[in-house]
């Protein structure tokens, strides 16, 4: 006799028991610790907080631990969690000219004031697996520069001084917010910036290295990418004045791509923009391409590519509404498969009545 | 009659810093058929799209005579009043099928479709006329329910044309009409057309760089070059005595046949 | 660290309030599709996020709640988002229809007639009905916006030309009061009469795509179709194997690796309130039907 499955909360229950289980792993290991995932995995901490919308590396930390290591999983907690958080105000643009640099590159010029640092890079290691890993070695303290209260100067103002870049847009209006408002196409560069700064570094990845292999071609040039802490203040009404909240570390990159002239205008290089939390150089590369692509029709380019599509861009970067959708396949879809299981019978009936005759005799032999 | 279908004055295109097409002026009247013939990059092509609202223009005016007799700018027009006209009053014939066609639809759908858009709900009814349009345009309405895909090129042209017809248009724009088709494939279409225009008395603006196309469909040309008229008039006399040295040079280019 | 606590049924009321403007253009103009600023919530997106949204804002200390997921209270979705209500909102749930004042869905209306003041909420995973005859949003608006509605009577025609019917089993689009073309989620076509004129609300959520759109009670839905090949919906040969139900959705259910094969109600709280009224179906021990096979 047939009995209807029932029955799901407690296989839900079970399935979560046994999540906990894996999970944790081995017992007679010690459990791995917030501390030791923000200071030892900290670029996962870093893209979860960047992609998470949400600048803070315990809560990242824990969401890594508790998503077993899988990052989108990770980012999609952090949303989760910043849907609950009051917003209690809006602070004032952080000034990445005061950046204090921990790795500042460019591929513009040679030289310049400030100079080139690299910075914790992976640029130049040789990538071997070093044996050091399997053990916990001891690690020489790094060489420090004496510190200095100079600020570099960005290359995108070096430029601008000569008038050879597109200025930065100055603006009073206040940018929009897709986590508060629904986005409209088209959605204007302050949304497309949020956009890409949350999207998916995967996707990010691939977009921007379709625009180089001329899929929307930019020219890019790497004016400068820097990496460092900022300031975040806020206004303070009562005090008159701005009171600063913190720092956090921010990655920038600024894309000088083709120039672009009109009849009323003289030519000048155009940019891209990329910003993100954390150290992730790929991702603030890939941003700057994906937004220069998009801004084509600001500079009359033709669109023919997918990164230039704003619609297409900002409606696929994000990886928790993609990876939602994709793993919805998973629940169950038997109704609406029984509704075309009845049609398709009827159509096999109808446009081949012999056969299925023969079928349901053999059937019923 | 001796009102323009449509009036373009002072039409300018201007791609950032140059020109696509400045200082257009023209008329069409009422089952005529105009062409704009001129070299690749000669801003024919801009031009059409300007008129044909596909391309929005830097400045000057394009008026159309409504069936009430209105004469607006097509910029004072909603834009629900501008798709209503792209697809009733208006046609539009592309050079490649492929942009003017569902390629992935019947062709029977793709006759139709024009009909659905203004409120057709019969089935039998829509799939009539689409075989007698198909029979119109000499495709078997055998084929009613094959895709485009499986259309040779002449096929596919005289189903686009037919797509467009469906509705009784009175102002059709073709870009090319003939011109990714085979020499033999052309002059069949070109015959086609030909017939269809008379009977159904419609005012077309035809871009060709190909003056013999132009011979055969137009009763007057436009030349172009550089993205100016140079030279306008009725077709006969301006193919066989042009004036400006830019059409002679068009002219002499062609091998006599 | 501790994290701070949740807000009755997750959402701060701020968000409540905004998805409740949303809620009453959508009422307003019935069918429309009101874009409105979807939050991240606990649940993966094509999960049921904008049916959650909705409910959240809407639910009441005093509401008694049903969530079902093809049809079924027990599905492991539908398990899954009681809970967090219950979690969350400390409402009462309920799996009879009858007795819920809010009733979230995923693919499935229920069987028994909703009364007025019930509100049934429906998981909506692409409301654009024009969406895979059309991909871009800015095309489909200004579609929507100037009623240019040939391109899905395309998609009908094609059907008909190419199987002798309109081969569309579910999610099939309706036309709201004359004017708005709707996606009515993915129930079966079965469902569509229900929604018409139904004395309840009916609420439509889709928190990827960010949209709310709404039937008000005793709203005029029509189903496309052409004159000559009039909307229908699914027939089924035999009455539920359970409860003898007829003119109801039913599951097949595979029974053995020989091609066994039964029909149930695909509503678990219609088919059980039959059975305790005392329908027996032909799938039921007492009966020896299947022995006879």
């Amino acid at each position: 006799m047939y009995v209807a499955v029932k029955g799901g909360e407690a296989a839900i229950e079970k399935a979560h028991r046994l999540l906990a289980d894996r999970r944790r792993g081995e017992r007679t290991v010690p459990a791995l610790t917030p501390e030791q995932i923000v200071g030892q995995l900290s670029l996962a901490v870093d893209r979860v907080m960047a992609e998470g919308s949400l600048y803070d590396s315990e809560l990242a930390a824990m969401a890594v631990r508790q998503a077993r290591g899988d990052l989108i999983e990770a980012i999609f907690l952090l949303r989760a969690y910043r849907t609950t958080l009051a917003r209690f105000g809006v602070s004032r643009p952080i000034d990445t000219a005061a950046m204090r640099i921990e790795r500042r590159v460019s591929a513009t010029y040679k030289d310049i004031p400030g100079g080139q640092l690299l910075g914790p890079t992976f640029d130049y290691t040789h990538r071997l697996i070093d044996p050091a890993m399997a053990e916990d070695l001891p690690v020489e303290e790094p060489a420090r520069r004496p510190s200095s209260e100079e600020t570099a100067l960005r290359v995108t103002d070096i430029l601008n001084s000569e008038g050879l870049i597109e200025p930065d847009a100055r603006s009073e209006s206040e940018p929009g917010d897709l986590t508060r408002d629904p986005v409209s196409f088209p959605a204007g560069r302050d949304l497309r910036l949020q956009a890409l700064a949350r999207g998916d570094e995967g996707f990010l990845l691939s977009l921007s290295y379709s625009t180089q292999r001329g899929y929307g071609r930019t020219h890019p040039f790497v004016g400068e990418v820097r990496i460092g802490l900022v300031d975040v203040e806020i206004d303070s009404p009562e005090l008159g004045f701005a009171v600063k909240l913190g720092s956090i570390r921010v990655t920038e990159c600024q894309m000088v791509s083709q120039f672009t002239g009109s009849a009323e205008e003289a030519p000048r290089f155009t940019r891209g923009y990329g910003l993100v939390f954390g150290q992730s150089e790929r991702k603030a590369m890939a941003m700057s391409l994906v937004d220069r692509a998009l801004r084509a029709d600001e500079f009359d380019e033709q669109r023919l590519a997918p990164a230039q599509d704003e619609e297409f861009v900002l409606a696929h970067c994000d990886n928790v509404e993609a990876t939602g959708f994709v793993e919805h396949l998973k629940l169950p879809h038997y109704v609406d498969f029984q509704a075309e299981l009845d049609l398709l019978r009827q159509l096999r009936r109808e446009s081949h009545p012999l056969q299925h005759e023969e079928e349901t005799q053999e059937a019923a032999e | 009659m001796s009102d323009p279908i449509l009036s373009v004055r002072d039409l300018e295109r201007r791609y950032a810093s140059f020109i696509g097409c400045t200082k257009v002026s023209f008329d069409v009247w009422p089952g005529e058929v105009v062409a704009i013939v001129g070299e690749s990059g000669s801003g024919k092509t801009t031009l059409l799209n300007c008129i044909s609202g596909r391309l929005e223009r830097s400045s000057g005016s394009i008026r159309y005579r409504m069936r009430d007799n209105r004469f607006p700018d097509l910029a004072e027009l909603s834009e629900a009043e501008r798709r209503f006209l792209m697809r009733t009053d208006w046609g539009f014939v592309h050079q490649s099928p492929a942009e003017g066609l569902r390629m992935r639809v019947s062709a029977g759908a793709n006759v139709g479709e024009r009909l659905m858009a203004v409120g057709e709900r019969h089935y039998g009814r829509i799939r009539e006329t689409a075989s007698e349009w198909l029979q119109r345009v000499e495709i078997s309405p055998d084929r009613i329910d094959d895709q485009p895909v499986a259309f040779s090129g002449g096929m596919r042209q005289r189903l686009q044309i037919a797509r467009n017809l469906v509705t009784h248009p009175r102002l059709i724009f073709m870009d090319e009409p003939t011109g990714g088709l085979d020499v033999s494939v052309q002059a069949k279409v070109l015959d086609l057309l030909r017939g269809l225009v008379t009977d159904m008395s419609l005012a077309v603006v035809i871009v060709t760089h190909d003056l013999a196309v132009a011979r055969l469909l137009s009763q007057r040309i436009i030349v172009m070059k550089n993205g100016r008229i140079v030279e306008t008039g009725l077709t006969d006399r301006v193919l066989d005595d042009p004036r400006h040295a830019y059409t002679q040079l068009l002219v002499a280019s062609i091998p006599e046949s | 660290m501790t994290l701070p606590a949740y807000n009755f049924a997750y959402l701060d009321e701020q968000t409540k309030r905004m998805i409740r403007r949303a809620i009453l253009k959508a009422i307003a103009i019935p069918g429309y599709q009101v874009p409105f600023a979807s939050r991240e919530m606990p649940m993966p997106y094509g999960w049921g996020t904008g049916g959650v949204q909705v409910t959240a804002s809407i639910l009441g200390p005093d509401d008694v709640l049903k969530v079902i997921d093809q049809g079924a209270d027990d599905t492991t979705n539908a398990v899954s988002i009681r809970a967090f209500f219950a979690k969350t909102a400390g409402v009462a749930t309920t799996t009879r229809t009858a007795g819920a004042t809010v009733i979230q869905t995923r693919h499935r209306i229920p069987e028994t007639p909703l009364k007025a003041g019930q509100i049934l909420v429906y998981q909506v995973p692409i409301p654009e009905p024009l969406r895979f005859l059309e991909p871009r949003e800015t095309e489909t608006r200004v579609m929507h916006g100037l009623e240019e509605y040939g391109l899905i009577q395309v998609k009908l025609y094609e059907d008909i030309a190419r199987h002798g019917h309109i081969a569309t089993t579910y999610a099939y689009p309706v036309k709201i009061e004359g004017r708005y073309v709707m996606d009515p989620s993915p129930i079966p076509k079965f469902d569509n009469p229900k929604m018409r004129n139904s004395p309840a609300l009916q609420l439509f959520g889709a928190g990827r795509e960010k949209r709310i759109y709404a039937l008000p009670p005793f709203t005029e839905v029509v189903s496309l179709d052409f004159e000559d090949h009039p909307f229908s919906v699914q027939r089924f040969s035999q009455p539920c194997a359970l409860c003898n139900a007829t003119g109801v959705y039913l599951d097949e259910v595979v029974t053995d690796d020989r091609g066994g094969r039964m029909f149930v109600c695909s509503d678990t709280d219609h088919c059980e309130t039959r059975q305790a009224d005392g329908h027996r179906g032909p799938g039921l021990p007492q009966t020896q039907q299947e022995d006879a096979a």
